[in-house]
Order: C-alpha cells, then structure tokens, then sequence
C-alpha cells in the first residue's frame, strides 16, 4: 500500500511528509518528485511517475501537490479516490485547504494522517469515527474583515446578502469542538452545475454538456436527519416520464452511498443523516438535451486585409437568459494570430473592459442581463498575418491562430438542466440550540463554453 | 491487516484466507467468503480491500460463481470510482470463461467510467481515459455513441488532450466518422504545434480505414502552408500510400508545393521518398529533386542525403532523360566530396551497381511500392478481454503496456532482500518467484552455495508431522515426458544428498514421492513430487522449515538438475 505521503505548495516546499513504511528512501523524496514533475516532457502524464521501483501519484488541489508513493501496483482509482477525500477532511479541519493553513495547523495535520492512515493502510476517513480520536483543535486565521471580497466557490456567500459581512463558512473549521455558543448551527446546500458547450464556426450546437452535483456543508451535530425534496417531476434516463409535458431530465444520476433512496421513486425526495463537513449528495449528468436554451451565443464577424495586415473583429454576444437573471463575471478570451500589435476597441457599455494578454484578447463583462446584446469592435494591426495567401479584403476564411472563443462565466440561481431543491428540512433538532440556519443555492457555471470562428 | 470496520470482520477474513484447516475444507471457505461478501458495514476502503482479495478466489462450479456476481452486483453501482473498478475487475477475472458477462459487466461500467472521464479532477480524467483505451482494444464499438464525451476542451492539459485523440482514433466507425473527423480538423489548427501535429497523426490512422475523407482533409491542410503542418502531413501521406495503395493518384496531385515549406529532416526524408517512389506519376518531380541536389552540400541532415540518393536512382530509371545528369552530379559529390562515411558508402554502392548495368540496378532498386498486409500486421488485432484483465484498475493500462515492462525488469533488477513469496497462494500454482530473481540467483553462485547434509535420517512420522505443520513455500511445474524408474530417481537424489522418504511404485497414477534434505544450518527441506497421469508436468511444491530464500532457491535449483538430469538420460 502507500509508503509515503507528503504535501508540497505550489512552489515545491515541502509542508507535510510522512512515512509510514520506512521501506524507500528518506524526505528527498519530495524534492525528487518535485525535480521530476517540472522537468516531464509536455506529452507525457504526471499523474502517475516512476521512479526507481517507486510510483508517484499525486493530485492537485488548491494549489498544493498532495502526493503519494507506492511501490506496489495498487489501484489508481483507489489513491486518487484517497488523495481527494484527504484534501476534503483536511480542508474540513483546518478551515480551508491552502498553503497557509496547512502550515498554521501542522500538528493537526499529522495527527489526522495518524489517525487516517496506519502502515500505509486506510483505516477509516469518515469524519464522525475521526471526531473520536482528534484532539487538537484547529489555529484559524483572523476573522474575516468586512472588506474581504468572496468569490464564487465559498458555500452561503451569495444568499447572505441582507447581513453586512460576507459567511466565513467557507473557512471556518467544521469539525471543531469549542463551545457551542461561538458556533452557528447552520446548513449550506449547494446545488451546481458545470456546463460544457460546443459550438461550430457555422452556428450548429456540436455538444452540450451538463455535470451536476448536490453539494452538503454541515455544521449541525451529527444525528439530525435531513430530507431533501428535488422537483417532482425530476426524470432520471431517456424513457421516463412523470408529470406533465417534457418535464427535467437527466441522464444519469448516482448517490452518496448514506443516502436513503426509500421516498426517491415516489416523491423525489432524499433522506440522510449528515455527518459534520463537506458531503456531495448526490451527482448527475445530462448531455444533447438541454431544456432551457443556451445562456450566450455569439455573432462575430472578421474582416482581414492581408496586404495591409489589418484585422477588424466584430463580436455581438446575444444572452438569452430570461429577462430577470443575469450572468456574472463574463470573459469572452480569443486568441488571436501571432504577432498582434495594437488594439483599439469600441464597447457598448463603460463598465465593460477588453485587453490584450498574452496573444489573446480578454473582453471582460462584468454583468450581463438576460435578454441584452452587448457588441464590441476590435481592430487590430497585424504585420505578418499567417494564412491562405490572398489580397484584399477577405471574409471568407477567418486567418490561421484566431482560435476559438471561450466564454467564463457564472449564472447565479440559476441551473441548465431545471433542477431545483424544494425544500430542505431537518427532523430532528438537538434540544437547546436554536433554529439551525438553512441555506439553499442554486448555481451553474462554464467549464468550458467554446464557439468556434 | 487493514482495518475493515470491527474485529469481527477482519476475524472472518483471517479465518478465510489464512486458515489451512478452512482452505481444506471447500464448503465452510465458501461460506466464510460469502459472509465477507456480506458484510454490508464496510466503507468503500473496506469494500475495495475485500474486492482485492476476492480476487485470488477460485469457485468451484458455475452456480457459485453466478451466486458470488449476484451478491457483488451492488457493489458496481457504488458512488465510488475506487469500489466500482475494482467489483468490474474481479467480474471479469472470475467470469474468464464467459465473455457475454464479462461484455454485459464492461456495458454496465460504461456509464461511471464516462462520468470520471469529465469529472472535474483532472488525475481522475486522465486514469479513465487509460481505462477506456484498454477497453477498446477489445471492444472497438464500445464508446462509438459517446464520441462527444472525448473531444478536447482548450482549457485541458497536453497529455489528457492525447489521450483524448487517441480514444477518437480508435472508436470511430461510419456512423460518427463525420463528426470525428470535422473535430480533428479543427484541432489540426491548433495553436500549439505539438497538439496538432499528434491530430494530422490521428487523421492517418483514420485513413486507413476511411481514406478518401481523410486524404481529402490532408490535402486541404497543406493548402495552409504551414511548416509545423505540411511536414507531419507529409510524413502522413509517405506512411498511407504505403499501406493504402488505392489513394496513391490522390497524394500525387496533392505534393506539388509543398516542397518550399519543408525544413525538418523527417518531413524532407518523407517528400523524397515519395517522389523517387511515385515519381513518374508527379510532372515536377524531377524538379524538386534538382532543387535538393543543388542544395546537398548545405544540408545538415546524413539521412535525407542517403534519401536522396536512393530516391534519385529510382527516379532515374523511370525518367531517365531529366534525372541523367543531376545523378551524376550527386553521385560525384557524395563520392569525392562528403564526409559521411555512410553516405559516401551508398554513393559509391550505387555508382557501382550502375556501372554493372541497368538491368542489374533495376532488378535491386525496384522493390514493392505498397504493402497492405503490413496494416495487418500493425493494426493491433482485437485483443480478448482475458488478456487485459488482470491489469485493470491497477498501474499497468496508466503507464502503457511497454512502459510497464521496461518498469518492471528494472524493478525486478533492484529488488535486493529477501522478498518472500506470498505463502498464502492457496489457488495460484506456477513460480511465485519471479523470473528476475531467479535468473539474479544463477548470477551469483557463491552466495547460497548449499550444503546438504549427508545421510539425514528422517523418520517416516516426523516427516509427516512436520509436512503438515508447514506452509507450501515454493511450488513449481517441469514438463516431463512418459515413463521412468522411479531407482534410477532416487539414485541420483541420494548423489546430491536428498533423501527419499517414500516413492511410488513405477506406474502408479498419480505417481508421487515425498523426498527430505536438511542443509548444513539444520534448515529441512521436505518436497512433494507429485507426476499425474493427465499432465505431462511434474509437480513439486516445497516446504521450508525456516524462511530463507537464498537457500531454497538454491535447493531447487539442485532438484531441478536432478530431474532435468534423469529426464535427458531416459530419452
């Protein structure tokens, strides 16, 4: 089983190793592995590395490496499985998962790994066993100031937006045991969805794309039962039907193995019993067939001069999201022929901005309305423009390095593929807390929206 | 022993596995193990450590072994990656003797592997992927209908973005060979020249199967004009007409140009090729080939000038009026001038050969232009799921079968130490050391030089006794062929000191012989010999009474030259 585990930060510094077999080698492993992987050939996977009768597998995860060795043929799916859980309880633990954290709070860490890990064996990673046997408590940075921007991932940190300060559920230690009075008893259910689209230069949708998953951060004391109720007229594969009309489909859905499925068939609705911390309830999946239309489409058009070496590049983005939701933080990235010089630009709105970086250009929207259509004019210089030869002005063609367009963006309370939570409710309330906070959320956002010139 | 949830569970699973007295025993084994299967508390470490050693179970009978599928079904439907590929693995281990389960298990683990395929990490996406290759080398038509899911994004790392190619390579068939070819297309553009060039290289593999489209795209891409892109294409179309003789007039018309965007040594050594080969059918040839002997003496590259030469001699023989005089100049430079020795050798091989006589130099140069057999050969034929098996969901499809076995000699190399073979191989038969060790032990013969002690008395009890007491330590299987005598055996044991305990008659079956040694340390070895009258196999299994290694290594390699020994003498 696993010989070594140890975590680097981003910059090959070791933060934590742990041996547990004593059978290969000391802690220049870590620096080993760290030479190794900056120095891989661009083609060849660092996933899985060999070394010296020594498997390397690591995965990366805010930042850090957090590796394994091994010297057996074990199963990949196995450690990879065991590396991402670790990063989840040791983010759990510690508040956060990042560089920082992990250093503030080293004696936890090994600890857990004491208790997680024995002889390079799993032993258990389910937080209500650890809860157990850990003892030390976890050393949080200073409280949140009411200047901290939050981003997207943080769980609760949208639907708070009555309270002044942001939600430090993102970084507040779940599992620690200080008294009840400094701690919320608070839910967050987070509903989100990655969608990939891909669309062809002549407007056609090649693929469509839709990774869902129901994701848990629980504060309250393990013991309360939860019950979840999705729509009802949630249909899971091609042939089923419930309800009236088309109703929303998935194509495959799959569970955490502690939810209880009894009242899923009838009423769409999940039962469980949350241990404390980070929990995904439940995934699902839906490709080709998405119900609503899609959030962007884009009009360009290209002119090119080759003689002159100009290029002008013409961009309307349509939304077609309804008229009361909006698209955050949009990035529309084109890369663009080698060579660029100058880029003038002409936008439809002041708060939008578009630069040039790194051969591309970077148009940024930083709210979007459904229903609008924004355009932006951009004209370029380009001295030597690589392509098909021709002269004069050409439309025909778009010039050889004007790449795809992708889109970033995040479309808050609002999911693909329809599903939404219902409710959310907890049947058992620990006597004498108060009414634990429940936080519902709805979110998607791109994992990869490309539309091709 | 890992921990699997209580005590009693991991009770069970030692009684199970390490238990002579239940190994014996078939029918109270199968009920442990179908306790173990039970066992519904595990986690999903707990279950895949159960799944791992259930795979060293053997079933005796077909209804058992469709009871244990049925009691693991819901394991395939887990949540978690880890539980699912290793419940698929130990399917299609034990159900080795059915493939319609072992396609119906590999349909039914289609859905969670595509679903790692896009999950969000990375590794994850990377290891499915292997999976998914090793798959379709057995079932090409797998993944057909999900072609979508293994397009690249821009966003991905280079390697995930291969192995996606490589996936689209090979899953293509009529009905999505459109699609995957209008994507591959796309990705011929690519900004990066690497990702590119391994697309062009996809799109010739394709080719040989669905050749015009294919062609017709190439052809398009050399109208870029692009050096990263004309040379892999060309290179490309020097491999296809080799393997695809039909589509030989289509490449011909398509080489004119592309001659000026050609730098890299690969790429020159391909359009030469082709126009020495397919040169009377391309008008400019002659041409291009004038421009390369102008240049020779600024070209870096030894092989396009040996490329060269070859090609411009056959060239000459189809056109001889055009190629006359640049032949003559070449040759003389590479004779009088170069300084490679190799080019200079063929220069003057050819001159020659050209002196002997046309005909002379037409039956030597004029070899085949095409060989389609040769994409039999290297099309990798379907492979039986039962090869693979075994490698799934561990290290072996990650790292590439090739790169597997240069990792495992080297591993086997360095192991130093005593490694000590798993004594608890109740089903396994055949060498548990693996060959690198033994051959290490042939390499160094002063270390384990075994003395075996000379007239050992062991009685007949005592033998037994301690036979009983002891775990098999090594078991092995020689051929053998037909009848001996069971003296001439036991002479030749008594020459190297290994007593005969007791021996059956000649002509029993099965025939068996318990024979015993102790060395110089007082380590005993006991030995069963057991030859059965179906096999022609020898059977010996080895007990040890104290763990060393080097010295039963040693003990059987003695026994092994007995018997080699006798074997020879008798036929």
């Amino acid at each position: 089983m696993i010989s070594q585990f140890f975590i680097l930060s981003s910059k090959g510094d070791p933060l934590i190793y742990k041996d547990f077999r004593g059978d290969s080698g000391g802690r220049d492993v870590a620096e080993l592995f760290y030479r190794k992987l900056t120095g891989l050939p661009g083609d060849e996977s660092p996933v899985v590395m060999h070394h010296e009768g020594r498997h390397f597998i690591h995965i990366r995860h805010s930042g850090l490496y957090l590796v394994v060795t091994t010297s057996e043929n074990v199963s990949p799916f196995g450690l990879l499985e065991l590396l991402s859980r670790l990063a989840t309880l040791l983010g759990d633990y510690c508040g956060s998962l990042g560089e920082g954290t992990i250093s503030r709070n080293v004696a936890l860490v090994y600890e857990l790994l004491d208790e997680v890990l024995d002889y390079g064996y799993v032993q258990t990673t389910s937080t209500e066993m650890l809860k157990n046997f850990i003892q030390t408590e976890a050393v949080v940075s200073k409280p949140f100031s009411l200047f901290d921007l939050s981003s997207v991932g943080l769980f609760g940190a949208e639907t708070q937006q009555s309270k002044v300060a942001p939600s430090s559920a993102a970084s507040r230690p779940v599992l620690s045991s200080r008294s009840d009075q400094s701690r919320k008893n608070e839910v967050f259910l987070d509903v989100v969805e990655r969608l990939s689209v891909l669309i062809a230069s002549n407007g056609s949708l090649l693929k469509v794309d839709v990774q869902g998953e129901i994701r848990l951060k629980s504060f309250l004391p393990s013991g309360s039962e939860m019950r979840i109720g999705l729509t009802e007229e949630f249909c899971v594969g091609k042939s089923e039907l419930r309800g009236y009309g088309p109703g929303i489909r998935v194509d495959e859905v799959s569970f955490h193995s502690s939810v209880n499925l009894d009242e899923f068939e009838s009423h769409r609705i999940l039962r469980l019993q949350p241990p404390q911390g980070e929990l995904t309830v439940m995934r699902y999946q839906l490709s080709d067939d998405l119900p609503s239309p899609l959030p962007f489409r884009l009009f360009p058009s290209v002119q090119w001069d080759r003689g002159s070496g100009r290029l002008q590049v013409y961009l309307k983005l349509r939304c077609d999201l309804p008229l009361k939701s909006q698209a955050l933080n949009v990035r529309l990235h084109l890369p663009l022929p080698r060579g660029v010089v100058s880029l003038s630009q002409e936008l439809s709105s002041p708060e939008q901005k578009a630069e040039l970086a790194e051969g591309a250009l970077c148009w940024d929207l930083p709210r979007v309305q459904g229903g609008s259509q924004l355009s932006g004019l951009f004209q370029m210089d380009v001295p030597r423009l690589p392509g098909p030869p021709s002269h004069g002005l050409s439309t025909s063609t778009p010039p050889l390095g004007l790449g795809p367009t992708s889109l970033s963006f995040e479309l808050p309370r609002h999911t693909c593929s329809g599903l939404q939570v219902r409710f959310l409710r907890l049947s058992f309330r620990p006597c004498g807390n108060a009414n634990p906070h429940k936080w519902v959320r709805h979110l998607s956002h791109s994992d990869a929206y490309v539309i091709r010139i | 022993m890992p921990y699997l949830g209580s005590e009693d569970v991991v009770k069970e699973l030692k009684k199970a596995l390490c238990n002579p007295h239940i190994q014996a025993d078939r029918l109270r084994y199968r009920n442990v193990i179908q306790r173990v299967i039970r066992m519904s508390k595990l986690d999903q470490w707990g279950q895949a450590e159960v799944l791992n050693f259930l795979l060293r179970y053997q079933p005796r009978s077909e209804e058992e072994l469709f009871d244990i599928l049925n009691l693991l079904d819901s394991f395939l439907k887990s949540g978690s990656p880890g539980v699912v590929m290793g419940a698929t693995k130990l399917f299609l281990i034990l159900a080795k003797k059915f493939p319609h389960v072992q396609t119906d298990v590999l349909v039914r683990v289609k859905g969670p592997l595509l679903a790692a395929c896009s999950s969000e990490s990375r590794e994850l996406c990377f290891v499915a992927l292997c999976h998914v290759r090793q798959i379709l080398h057995s079932l090409p038509g797998h993944f057909s209908s999900h072609y979508k899911k293994f397009f690249c994004s821009y966003s991905e790392p280079h390697y995930i973005k291969l192995q996606k190619v490589e996936v689209l390579c090979e899953l293509v068939n009529d009905e999505n060979v459109q699609q995957v070819l209008e994507e591959l297309r796309g990705y011929c553009t690519d900004v990066s020249a690497d990702f590119a060039q391994a697309a062009i290289f996809a799109i010739g593999g394709i080719a040989r199967t669905y050749t015009d489209q294919c062609v017709q795209i190439l052809t398009e891409l050399l109208g870029l004009q692009q050096e990263h892109i004309t040379t892999v294409v060309v290179q490309t179309f020097r491999d296809l007409v080799w393997l695809c003789p039909q589509c030989t007039e289509a490449v011909c018309q398509a080489l004119p140009g592309c001659e000026e965007n050609i730098q890299d040594s690969e790429g020159k050594q391909a359009l030469i090729w082709l126009l020495g080969v397919h040169g009377e059918r391309i008008p400019n040839a002659p041409y291009v080939l004038e421009d390369f002997v102008e240049n020779v003496k600024s070209e870096t590259f030894p092989a396009v000038k040996m490329e060269l030469l070859t090609a411009l001699l056959r060239l000459f023989l189809s056109r001889p009026a055009e190629c006359q005089d640049m032949l003559g100049r070449l040759l003389y430079y590479c004779i009088e001038e170069e300084k490679d020795m190799a080019v200079r050798d063929r220069g003057l091989f050819y001159y020659r050969l050209l002196l002997v006589g046309i005909d002379e130099v037409k039956r030597i140069l004029c070899s085949p232009k095409s060989d389609p057999t040769l994409g039999l050969l290297e099309d990798p034929a379907e492979r039986p799921v039962n090869s693979w098996a075994s490698d799934f969901n561990t290290l072996v499809p990650v790292y590439g079968k090739s790169r597997w076995a240069t990792i495992s000699k080297c591993q086997g190399a360095e192991r130093c130490g005593p490694e000590l073979p798993k004594t608890s191989s109740f089903a396994a038969s055949g060498p548990l050391i693996p060959e690198e060790n033994k051959e290490r032990v042939e390499e160094l013969p002063d270390s384990g030089a075994l003395m075996l002690v000379p007239n050992l008395q062991l009685t007949a009890d005592y033998f037994e006794k301690t036979w009983l007491s002891l775990k098999v330590a090594h078991q092995q299987v020689l051929p053998w062929q037909g009848e001996f005598h069971p003296d001439t055996l036991q002479m030749a044991l008594q020459v190297v000191n290994i007593q005969t305990i007791a021996m059956s008659r000649a002509g029993a079956r099965p025939w068996k012989a318990y024979l015993s040694a102790q060395d110089d340390t007082g380590c005993l070895f006991l030995t069963e010999l057991l030859l059965k009258p179906e096999n022609s196999e020898m059977q010996i299994s080895v007990k040890q009474n104290e763990t060393r290694t080097e010295t039963l290594n040693s003990f059987i390699s003695v026994l092994e030259t007995v018997i080699g020994t006798i074997e020879e003498i008798k036929s």
